[in-house]
Parts: structure tokens; sequence; C-alpha cells
């Protein structure tokens, strides 16, 4: 039963088979018996869960359930929930409970999904492993020894090692489609605005984007079609009419034009990744969909001009966390600078700091032009890329990550190593298009993702072409056995 | 662009942030090869772009200006690290 998709159990509840209270439980039961090796929960709210429970059981009962009811869900401990804990991850935030909702958790709410709890991730969503997290890695439930990507690490091992039917992650440069990638599971970011980012604790505001990770792309479009929509507590969320992202699963691909951009299947990427990809290109030309290739010629850009943009926005963003109204205060402060350095240098970790240093230093005078600017410049000629190739294809498929899940602890020597982890994904984030990753096979025992992103609103054309291609393959319900 | 240890204490300055003497090398050193990585950026002519600060080149919404929030200032400030008659407490600013 823990291993079906939401659309699965939406029927099983449905039909009785079984109640949101049972279910609701039987996923606790799970989550209390793995998660002390797994760690992708930091919080889990029982009480709260089995109330929701209940209340979704007695709203199906008076013939009011929609197809979320019911359906017991994780939240990525970067959501705001009123009078729970929040910690994103930090020291600093250890012991914060929200004062209230972010919008996601909201709509979640009021379409009666039940909470489990708040997932594990990097600190502030900053790292590709879930390592820099203040309370320890995760776990990838594929091989213990592993890492299930980051930053919405937690979600993403809960969900591939059903500790939940589904969960909200987030994703700056990638913090969605990699872990999904490394789990084995679908991953959703949405286009820059399309879901509010009201109470979900801002790393890069430019670039932030919050979304599903879920076992089909069924799933994430059940979850968009609650989370998307205008929001005026978030200036920068779109104000576009409500989609049905269901709408267009069911369409054929025939005609669907799919550009291969060359950087992606270069030098960096392995002959058996490729090998895997080519398979997935030929169910998907058996589908109806025509392969070309195509050029990104200012991707490598992509990763330097993040590595400004990112930690310059999160220096301004995290100026909030200062010892005084909430959060980590140090012990003792002489005066009123040395309670904000030694909270701020005590409160956050080292990846956190580093990135705040790089950022301050892009914007303090002298350096604003080389740094911020020229960044700025490059982000345009990247978003110029896809703007081009969308002329000539409808969507590009590549990797979602070069490679499998890699070893806790392998890449920590250095910052660099692991930011070139997210090559193929960053880019999409600066220009703030929607990009999925779902699976698309198994590298000895290990999954592997594909992406496949689109112009600005496109999700429901991902999804489809996601749902169809999970209809003619069984890459997305191979399962972990923890 | 290679960082030294004085760089490093006054970007930290900057950013209010506490890095112990210990850890300065070091930071300085991982932060110059984030530096450095980032500089592949100097080597393309940007001399006829306009820099793009958002996605869809979107300025900002605006409301009118009427007041939408309740006071909560007891709920928030059970927050805090310290309060006192409904203010935040702090070290002392003025000697």
């Amino acid at each position: 039963m823990l291993s079906k998709t939401v659309a699965e159990l939406a029927i099983a509840l449905a039909n009785k088979d079984v109640s949101s209270v049972e279910l609701t439980q039987a996923y606790l039961d799970r989550i209390a018996q793995l998660n002390p090796t797994l760690n992708a929960y930091v919080t889990t709210t029982p009480d709260q869960a089995l109330a929701q429970a209940a209340a979704a059981d007695a709203l199906r009962a008076a013939g009011k359930a929609g197809p979320l009811t019911g359906i017991p869900i994780a939240h990525k401990d970067i959501f705001c929930t009123r009078d729970v804990l929040t910690a994103c991850g930090s020291r600093m935030l250890a012991n914060f409970t929200a004062p209230y909702d972010a919008c996601v958790v909201e709509r979640l709410q009021a379409a009666g999904a039940v909470m489990l709890g708040k997932t594990n991730m990097d600190e502030f969503a900053m790292g590709s492993s879930n390592e820099t997290s203040h309370f320890g890695p995760v776990q990838n439930p594929w091989d213990q020894t592993r890492v299930p990507g980051g930053s919405s690490g937690g979600s993403a091992a809960a969900v591939a090692a059903d500790l939940c039917a589904m969960a909200t992650g987030t994703d700056t440069g990638g913090s969605i489609r990699q872990p999904a990638s490394f789990c084995g599971i679908t991953g959703l970011k949405p286009t820059y605005g399309r879901v509010s980012r009201w109470g979900m604790i801002a790393f890069a505001s430019s670039l932030d984007q919050a979304g599903p990770l879920s076992k089909s792309a069924e799933d994430a479009a059940l979850m968009m079609n609650v989370i998307a929509g205008a929001d005026a507590r978030d200036s920068t969320c779109l104000d576009i009419p409500a989609e049905d992202f269901t709408a267009q699963l069911n369409q054929p691909l025939t005609g669907l034009r799919i550009g291969l951009p060359r950087e992606h299947f270069s030098d960096g990427l392995s002959t058996q990744v490729q090998e895997i990809l080519q398979l997935a290109i030929s169910k998907l030309e058996s589908l109806g969909a025509t392969f070309r290739d195509i050029d990104l010629p200012n991707n490598h850009l992509s990763v330097p001009a993040y590595y400004v943009i990112a930690p310059a926005e999160a220096s301004a963003n995290l100026s909030r966390f200062d010892g005084a109204r909430f959060g980590y205060r140090c012990e003792n402060p002489v005066n009123l600078e040395d309670m904000y350095k030694r909270s701020r240098g005590e409160g956050f970790g080292d990846e956190v700091k580093r990135r705040i240093m790089v950022g301050t230093y892009a914007l303090s005078a002298g350096y604003y032009d080389a740094y911020y600017k020229k960044a700025q410049k490059i982000r345009r000629l990247i978003k110029e890329d896809f703007d081009t190739a969308f002329h000539d294809v409808d969507l590009i498929l590549g990797p979602t990550s070069p490679h499998t899940a890699f070893k806790l602890g392998e890449k920590n020597s250095d910052p660099v190593t692991m930011y070139l982890e997210d090559i193929y994904t960053i880019a999409v984030n600066l220009a703030g298009l929607p990009g999925i990753s779902l699976p698309a096979g198994l590298l000895n025992g290990l999954p592997i993702g594909m992406q496949l992103v689109g112009p600005a609103l496109s999700e429901s054309r991902l999804l489809n072409v996601a749902h169809q291609f999970q209809l003619h393959t069984d890459w997305h319900t191979q399962r972990p056995e923890v | 662009m290679a960082l030294n240890n004085t760089d490093v204490e006054k970007i930290a300055h900057l950013a209010r942030l506490q890095i112990s003497e210990s850890d300065t090398l070091e930071v300085a050193q991982r932060i110059s090869n984030i530096l450095t990585m980032i500089d592949q950026m100097q080597n393309v002519d940007t001399s006829q772009v306009t820099p793009m600060a958002h996605p869809f080149d979107a300025s900002q919404r605006l409301r009118p200006d009427v007041v939408t929030e309740t006071d909560q200032r007891d709920y928030f400030q059970k927050l805090a690290p310290a309060t006192q008659d409904g203010l935040y407490l702090v070290p002392k600013v003025i000697e």
C-alpha cells in the first residue's frame, strides 16, 4: 500500500479500501522504523497528522473529498509551518517554530493533504548532497553509503523509501531535480513565479522555486494543481489563470520535437549514462517524438554566473539572521557587533558562511561591475540560448546529473567540485524555465534521471511527455530495498 | 583572484560573520578557488549585453497601501531570544 502513487491511493481511499487514518498510521510506523538510519525527516508531527487524517476521513464521509484529501505528504523543512519546528537545516533556526504557514503548506492543507513531518535538507538549501545539514546527512535508500542528492535530499529519500506519498521541495540550482535523479523518483521545478514563495525561507529570490517530488508525473500534476497559482503576498508570483496540469497528460506525443544539447552529451558524461539516455530517446521516438541536436553554447558559464548571483542574493537574504528577533543568539554578547558576528558565526555552517562571503565580496564597492553585473549579463546570454533553441524544438532532453549518487563524503573536500554537480540544472534556474527529472534507468543498481526542459509555462507539456514515458516504461516503479 | 587573510577579515566584517583566526587561511583558499571558477566569465565579451535581473524582465507588482496585517506582536515575540515591555532586547548600543 505505501509504495502506491498518490493517484492510486486516491482510488483506494475513495473505494474505502483504506482510511486516511490507517494510511497515515502506516506511514508513521514506517518512519519510526526506518528514519533513525535514513535521517530523511528532521521533525515528525504524528498527533497533528492523525488529527488531519481523521478530519480528511470525515470530509470524505461527507462527500467533500478532493484528489489529495487524506494523502500523507512531507514538507521540506524550508517551508514555514505554524507552531512546528522550521529549522531549514541550520543551527541558526534549530529552535524556530514558525508563526505562520507558507503558501504551499496552506494550500496543500486546504486541499486535505496530511502533513507527516518536515524533511532534512542542506543548510538553507545550499548544497547538492544534503551533507551541509546541521542535522546530519540523509542516506540514499538505494545504497546507504551514498548521498540522496540535495538540497531537497530528505524529501527525495522519503518519497523513494515510501516514508510519504509525495513531498514538497525547492529548487534554486537543481535542488529538486538532482535528488529526484539520485533517488529514482520524479521531480518538477516549475517556471519561476508559478508557485508562491511566501513562507519559503529565501535563499536566492530570483531563482528559488517550489515544486513536487513524487512517484510519478501524474502525481506531480496533482500537486501542481494545488500549489501553483497567483498569490498577492509574493510580488514575483505570476498573476495568471489557474491551469489543470492533468488535462494534457494523455495527449499523444506525435509531432513532438525534442532537442538534444551537444553540451549535455559531451566529455563530462559517461558512456554508460549516454547509453541509458539513448534507450529513453528511442522509447520516446517510438511514441512519436523526433529528435535533433541543438546547441546551448553558454551552458558552461551557468555555474560561474550562478555562483555570483545566488550568493549575492543569499548574502542579502540571510542578513535577517542577526540574533535580535528570532533564531540563534550567542551566549553573553559584549556589544551589538559581537552579538551579530558571533550569532552568525556560530549559527551558520561553513558552506553558508562561504556563500555569504562570496556574495558580500561580489556586491562590495569596486567589485560590483566585475562580478554581479557581469553575471547578470551572462544570465541573459544563457536565457537567449534557450530562446533560440525553442525556435526549433518544443522541449530539451538531457541528463539531470553527470552520474549516479556519489558516496557520502566523496565530494566534500573542495566546494567547486560540488558546485559542478549541477552543471545540467543550473542554467534552467537562471533562465526561469520549468524542468523535470524522471527515472530513465538503473546503472549498477542506482537510478539515473533524465531531464526535460521546456519554455516558460510549459509544465503541462513536460508532465504530458513524462507521463507518456512512464506509461511505457517501469523505471519509476522500481523501489529500493530498505 | 586570490584572497589573503586581510581580505577575508574585511569581507567577514562586512558580512558580520565571526571567523576564527585559525580558519582564516582555509577560508581564503576555498573562496579563492570559487573566485577562480567564477572568473571564467571574464573571458566573454558582454559589452553589448543588457544585465538581466529577473528571468522575465518583470517589474515589481504594486498593491494599494492599506493595512492588511493584524497585530501579532506578543505571538511573534515569543520567538525572540530576549524581550522586555514589548521590545526586543539587545546589548547596550550607547555607552
